[in-house]
């Protein structure tokens, strides 16, 4: 939802960045985003784009290392900031290719990632039985059976399984940007349904989404406000949820032509 | 400072522990057989990653007066429950054992106490090799005490054999000696635990056999968590009967340089055999474990799961020998080493050895040492946790496999304790 008075949460100018220990090879090239509560943003491109990059630069990604530009989040230097730091400020990165963590078990993992957030606002830690309570809502919103969280992260999870995951993890959460990569590659209609359902739920005037996505079909579920268009690692052409139907009908190739 | 020479008579001019008939035969053949033997050289094969250097610097005496402790003392170490057996320095401690729950068709007891028992007398020596091994040799003459296990029937309440060794005036050398005699049919779960109290030098130099007829199954616990300047040698042997069950969980968390040999012979048709095995170790740590499974009998079936976690300039080793015999048809085995190096310094010697000399079987075996996973890390620390936080919940993830495998939860839950204090460095 576009409101033009709202408040900024994430501003990003002339970012670049390159894979880190390889100077030289330059993956974004000047990326400029701005982001306001209650807004959702599409990010669509042709593999090798920068779109991916983009989101883990965001979230403090070892792999790459930031050469110029800034980002800005609710008026703090995100590259200041280490990852930790970031998610704990309200940055949520929903991984592309979800993490198995053997040994630690799914609730083990949202009760301990939760209560590190409880404490970064100020608020009460929860003890297991307390955060049992609390668990036992979220996972309603992924429609997640609850012998998930009796499971070690991720581990033996089916691809749409993983996703939802990650989407409870959100949830839980509660981010004030959440960015998306990819969340609806490998996914079938009934997972996506599913994380899109979620996310949904999830939106709020005081919280924004960032979805990086190859594909039209994600943005049917999760409508966006602006749909931005990756190339050569800059972002070269904005407009509302039609860009990606055009996108779908004809193609990047003619962006790149008038680009 | 002692030479290796010096040390090891040193050790041999321990105190003599009288013994009646049997036993003093044994007794005088194992000193014969140490003396021969010695200290293993460092070339010997199955010593050649083992540094025991830092042991030669000290002469290890005898135990002469035995420290009083009473319960308070030992509590965080006590397993709700468990029908307890504790030896301090080696000597049998009546007054912090707890036998009340003992019951029927078990025997739990001080083998001083029981040499007259035709099955002591059956079984005692006859299963770890005192006439090969120097450090088998040296306990099976100088042990003092130990206890003695023979279960008839089904016995629900964990069989705890707390060994503990306190801090005394000079080094000590202390000799725990176990003998377990699992009667056919019969099931248990018993806990060998190597305890220090204070920070003493000293040597645990522990011996244990343990026996299963027919269709017994043992859970086998042994935890070795002695004082940082301890120097811990163990051996156990086990005969595995026909359709038996043995399942060992190892663990080795202490001492400034340990070794533990474990050796199952599968003597029955379709015994199986369980070994998990953990070293967790840091600083300038030394944790070897030896094992060696001998399929000597059809159908058998064993699975092993090894791993270590060394940070600081610590070294792990770990060789895991499986012998399947000729007649072993049907044999069916699977191994695994696991390892974690948590620093650049920090040193893991792994060594899968696989014998085989009949067609008819089926052996896997496989081993990977590698770091904290880049990728996990970076996940956790963007759901807030910090470097640290997000490498102790990994590190414990990884250990956890091998702990929760322990099927005495007070027991996981203070060993789960005591790993997150050696991850973090930080006593919780």
């Amino acid at each position: 939802m576009i409101n033009k008075g709202s408040k900024i949460l994430l501003e990003v100018k002339n970012l670049r960045a390159e894979i880190a220990g390889v100077a030289g090879v330059e993956i974004l090239k000047g990326v400029d985003l701005t982001v306001r509560a209650g807004e959702v943003h599409a990010i669509m491109g042709i593999n090798g784009s920068g779109k991916s990059t983009f989101s883990k630069v965001l979230a403090g990604h070892p792999d790459y290392a930031v050469t110029g530009g800034s980002a800005m989040f609710e008026g703090k230097d995100l590259f200041s900031l280490a990852p930790e730091e970031r998610a704990r400020a309200g940055i949520f990165l929903a991984f592309q290719y979800p993490v198995e963590i053997p040994g630690v078990s799914n609730s083990a993992l949202l009760r301990l990632a939760y209560n590190t957030m409880q404490t970064e606002r100020g608020l009460e830690e929860l003890d297991p039985l307390e955060f049992d309570d609390l668990i036992q809502e979220k996972i309603k919103v992924v429609e997640m059976d609850p012998s998930f969280l009796g499971r070690s992260v991720n581990e033996g999870f089916s691809g749409g399984e993983k996703k939802r995951n990650e989407i409870l993890q959100m949830a839980v959460l509660e981010p004030k940007l959440a960015i998306l990569d990819e969340t609806d590659s490998g996914l079938d209609i009934d997972a996506l349904r599913i994380v899109a359902k979620g996310v949904n739920s999830l939106l709020s005037s005081d919280n924004a989404v960032v979805m990086v996505t190859h594909y039209q079909r994600l943005l049917n579920y999760i409508v966006p406000d602006y749909v931005h268009v990756m190339d050569g690692g800059r972002i070269v052409r904005t407009g509302g949820k039609e860009l990606a139907l055009e996108l779908e009908a004809r193609g990047y190739d003619w962006l790149r032509a008038a680009a | 400072m002692l030479t290796k020479e010096q040390c090891f008579e040193q050790l041999l001019l321990g105190k003599a522990v009288k013994s009646e008939g049997w036993l003093e035969q044994i007794r005088t053949a194992a000193l014969e057989h140490a003396a021969i033997l010695n200290f293993p050289s460092a070339s010997h094969d199955d010593w050649r990653f083992t540094d025991l250097s830092a042991m030669f610097q000290h002469g290890f005496h005898p135990v002469a007066t035995y420290a009083k402790l009473t319960l308070s003392d030992i509590e965080k170490f006590l397993i709700p429950g468990a029908i307890r057996l504790v030896f301090v320095d080696g000597c049998y401690a009546t007054e912090l054992s707890d036998l009340t729950q003992t019951g029927t068709g078990v025997t739990v007891a001080s083998l001083a106490d029981r040499l007259g028992d035709p099955w002591v007398e059956k079984n005692f020596g006859h299963h770890a090799p005192y006439k090969q091994d120097a450090f088998v040799a040296l306990n099976t003459n100088f042990f003092e005490d130990g206890a003695w296990v023979h279960v008839a029937s089904e016995v629900t309440r964990p069989i705890h054999l707390l060994h503990i060794a306190t801090k005394r005036e000079v080094p000590s050398a202390i000799y725990p000696r176990c003998l377990v005699v699992m009667d056919a049919s019969s099931r248990a779960t018993m806990i060998e635990d190597y305890v220090g109290l204070g920070d003493g030098i000293y040597f645990s130099n522990a011996v244990t056999e343990v026996v299963l007829e027919k269709h017994a199954q043992l859970q086998h616990v042994r935890v070795q968590r002695e004082e940082k300047n301890a120097f811990h040698i163990g051996h156990c042997s086990v005969e595995s009967g026909r359709a038996s069950v043995y399942t060992a969980t190892s663990l080795a968390f202490g001492a400034r340089m340990s070794r533990h040999t474990l050796h199952v012979t599968q003597q029955g048709e379709g015994a199986e055999m369980h070994l998990n095995g953990l070293a967790l170790i840091s600083g300038r740590q030394i944790a070897d474990t030896h094992t060696q499974i001998d399929h000597a009998a059809p159908r058998g079936k064993s699975i092993q799961l090894h791993k270590c976690i060394a940070d600081g300039s610590a070294h792990a080793i770990f060789s895991g020998k499986i012998i399947v015999h000729a007649g072993a048809v049907g044999t069916d085995s699977a191994q695994s080493s696991r390892n974690l190096l948590l620093s650049d310094k920090a040193r893991i010697d792994t060594q899968p050895q696989l014998e085989i000399f009949n067609d008819d079987v089926s052996c896997k075996h496989g081993a990977t040492v590698g770091q904290i996973d880049a990728d996990a890390l970076f996940f956790l620390k963007s759901r807030g946790f910090t470097e640290e936080r997000a490498r102790n919940l990994l590190t414990h993830a990884f250990a956890a496999e091998i702990i929760d495998k322990i099927p005495v939860p007070s027991l996981v839950e203070s060993l789960g304790r005591t790993i997150l204090e050696r991850i973090s460095g930080v006593r919780t």
